[in-house]
């Protein structure tokens, strides 16, 4: 017997009960659809996760003041101001250390000509944009000279710039920060979405020498509020977390067995956890949308063993006008393949209207791969197969007389 | 090999000591299975080009005999030839071929496919011969046309009267061209008038093309078609020849 026969037989007794086969349908067509949607939803939160990552910078330490916890008496890590310009300078002439950062933080409001915008100001040195990799999009970034001299000038982040100048180019023009006037040096590249959140393109950035004098008006002069440390490769992070908190215990004389006033975090670390976490959703997204698959394969099972019951005469005429065991076997087994088929088709297809209609509806990012269609079509037809060939063996194993004589 | 027919030197159908045990679990704890033995020890040889009618009471054991001579069924004991091949050697496989090429069943209720049409009906058993589907309507269409049934060949089998279901089963019966018939109260569920024109089909089978066709009833008048009776009685052969008049 001819495979296009049997298909032929398997679609005709589909077509026979279609109301029936719609509804079996209906189950695949949800597991499938579910996982194409889980999965696409659980990558795409990964592609958010290492965009963000991407956007830190690469080998990244952020040394924050304060300790973790100290004794009974537990402060938020930055609420003291104990790092220094010093300490950016020593830290960034370690051997492990390609660049230092210092940043001084604020929020600030700002005005051109009518337009104001209030955003984060942050105080920081031109090495900044190298640690961040983060280059201007128009205009210049600010220089050593103007940190030295601590001169009005300002980086804009993409939506500052857009907020204030709208269609215009903001560089050269002058904006007001808690009306002190500083001239814009140019507008940097978009940037994005930060780990927690956070849109970094809302944002401008001025030397920190101005911001310290002139802007945030710090108690303690030469104070910081956190410290960017870039190393100088992957494999010698750890080597570098040590020099950092050696160097830095002895500059702060911090006696032996005493906790330390700082904490170094080592940023590839933070981004392996995030991005690891992302894989476990991702994966338990898959898992979750599995079992909905696993339950339409159940279905599946259930609608073909009551076929073959009810088909069982059908089985018999067959047998007597010369079936064998394989021709009664592969024509259920078929039927319980279009079904899968067909219902990973049109749940593919569900699948990805869903997704694109998420990711319309929502600003997350939705990636479906070549990948995810494949694996979601390979596990419905391993549905197919692993809950069609119990009944088709039913089928197949019946004997003629009995199956002929059933009523 | 087992194709092979029309070796006129080895009869068509030989059974020697043939039994037949139903063995049915009583469900009963310590009773063990309930044995009932439907066939004792039956000899027959049927030519080829033979018109015989197995006769016998309900319960005679004619239909257990028709279900083994057709392959659907298989003796306790005793051993059975069709065309020469002993059956118990062969594999499940093997014996579905035999009935696909060398067996066209008749039934007492029709057993067409439901909700298929008359033509496909009748080149079902075309599909597992592997011949093809164009070829597969051509031999069908004309098999139809045959038994006067050409104008119906798009109904389903709830369309058709009873004769013209029978027909459409003698039809597929013979879309193998097989050397034998078995048929299974053929008439059964059919009026006098009908029943004739049936019988008058295979008696024109019989002798215009050889076909050597094995009728089982319980009717006097339908076996008076036939050349050759045989009755059984509690599963033991009692008249084996002559068809009283």
């Amino acid at each position: 017997m001819s495979l296009f026969a049997i298909i032929g037989e398997a679609l005709r007794a589909l077509r026979l009960n279609r109301l029936r086969t719609g509804l079996t349908m209906l189950g695949m067509i949800i597991g499938v659809a579910a996982v194409v949607l889980m999965l696409a939803v659980g990558q795409g939160a990964q592609t958010m996760v290492n965009q963000a990552i991407a956007s830190i910078g690469s080998n990244l330490f952020i040394v924050v003041p304060g300790a973790t916890s100290s004794g009974a008496l537990r402060s938020a890590a930055g609420s003291v101001q104990t790092l220094t310009m010093a300490d950016a300078q020593a830290i960034a002439h370690l051997s492990t250390v390609k660049a230092t950062a210092p940043l001084v933080t604020g929020t600030a409001q700002l005005n051109y000509g009518a337009n104001n915008w209030s955003t984060s100001v942050t105080g920081v040195t031109p090495d900044y944009f190298n640690v961040r990799e983060w280059p201007a999009e128009s205009g210049a970034l600010f220089t050593e000279t103007d940190l030295r001299s601590a001169s009005r000038v300002v980086m804009l982040g993409q939506l500052t710039a857009r907020n204030l100048f709208g269609d215009e180019d903001p560089t050269g023009k002058t904006v007001r920060i808690k009306n002190s006037p500083f001239v814009v040096a140019g507008v940097l590249a978009p940037k994005g979405q930060s780990l927690d959140g956070r849109d970094q393109d809302d944002s401008v950035f001025i030397p920190i020498t101005t911001g310290q004098r002139q802007i945030f008006g710090n108690q303690f002069p030469g104070t910081i509020r956190f410290l960017m440390v870039q190393g100088i490769s992957a494999e010698t992070m750890d080597e570098a977390e040590v020099e950092i908190n050696q160097l830095l215990r002895q500059r702060h004389r911090i006696a032996e067995g005493m906790e330390n006033d700082f904490t170094v975090r080592n940023m590839a670390a933070i981004a392996a956890v995030a991005t690891g976490a992302a894989k476990v959703m991702s994966l338990m997204l898959g898992a979750i949308a599995s079992v909905s698959l696993l339950v339409g394969g159940i279905g599946i099972m259930n609608i073909m063993l009551v076929s073959v019951t009810e088909r069982t005469r059908e089985i018999g005429i067959r047998m007597a006008i010369g079936a064998n065991r394989r021709a009664i076997l592969a024509q259920f087994l078929l039927e319980a393949l279009v079904i899968c088929i067909l219902g990973g088709l049109i749940g593919v297809a569900l699948g990805i209207g869903g997704a694109w209609a998420v990711s319309h509806a929502t600003d997350m990012i939705i990636v479906i791969t070549f990948g995810t269609i494949l694996l979601a079509f390979a596990f419905a037809s391993a549905v197919g197969i692993f809950f069609g060939y119990y009944p088709a063996r039913k089928a197949a194993a019946l004997k003629p007389v009995e199956a002929l004589r059933y009523e | 090999m087992l194709l092979q027919h029309d070796n006129p030197s080895v009869p068509l159908i030989k059974v020697e000591n043939l039994s037949k045990t139903y063995s049915l679990e009583t469900g009963v704890k310590g009773n063990g299975p309930f044995n009932s033995q439907v066939l004792f020890e039956v000899n027959l040889t049927i030519s080829r080009g033979e018109f015989v009618a197995i006769m016998g009471h309900s319960g005679s054991g004619k239909s257990t005999l028709m279900n083994i001579l057709g392959c659907l069924d298989t003796p306790t004991q005793g051993r059975y030839w069709l065309d020469g091949r002993d059956i118990a050697s062969l594999s499940d496989d093997e014996l579905a071929l035999v009935r696909n090429r060398k067996i066209g069943f008749v039934f007492q209720g029709f057993n067409l496919l439901k909700r298929m049409t008359a033509l496909d009906n009748v080149a079902a058993p075309l599909l597992y011969a592997g011949v093809g589907r164009s070829e597969s309507r051509r031999r069908a269409l004309d098999l139809l046309g045959q038994t006067g049934l050409g104008n119906f060949a798009a109904y389903q089998p709830t369309q058709l009267s009873g004769g013209q279901q029978q027909r459409v089963a003698i039809s597929r019966a013979l879309i193998n061209d097989p050397p034998l018939i078995l048929a299974d109260e053929p008439t059964g569920n059919l009026d006098t008038q009908t029943s004739r024109e049936i019988m008058a089909i295979f008696e024109q089978l019989n002798r215009e093309r050889g076909i050597t066709v094995v009728i089982v009833t319980h009717e006097d008048d339908i076996a008076a078609f036939t050349r050759r009776l045989v009755r059984l009685k509690d599963g033991r052969v009692v008249h084996d020849g002559e068809v009283p008049a």
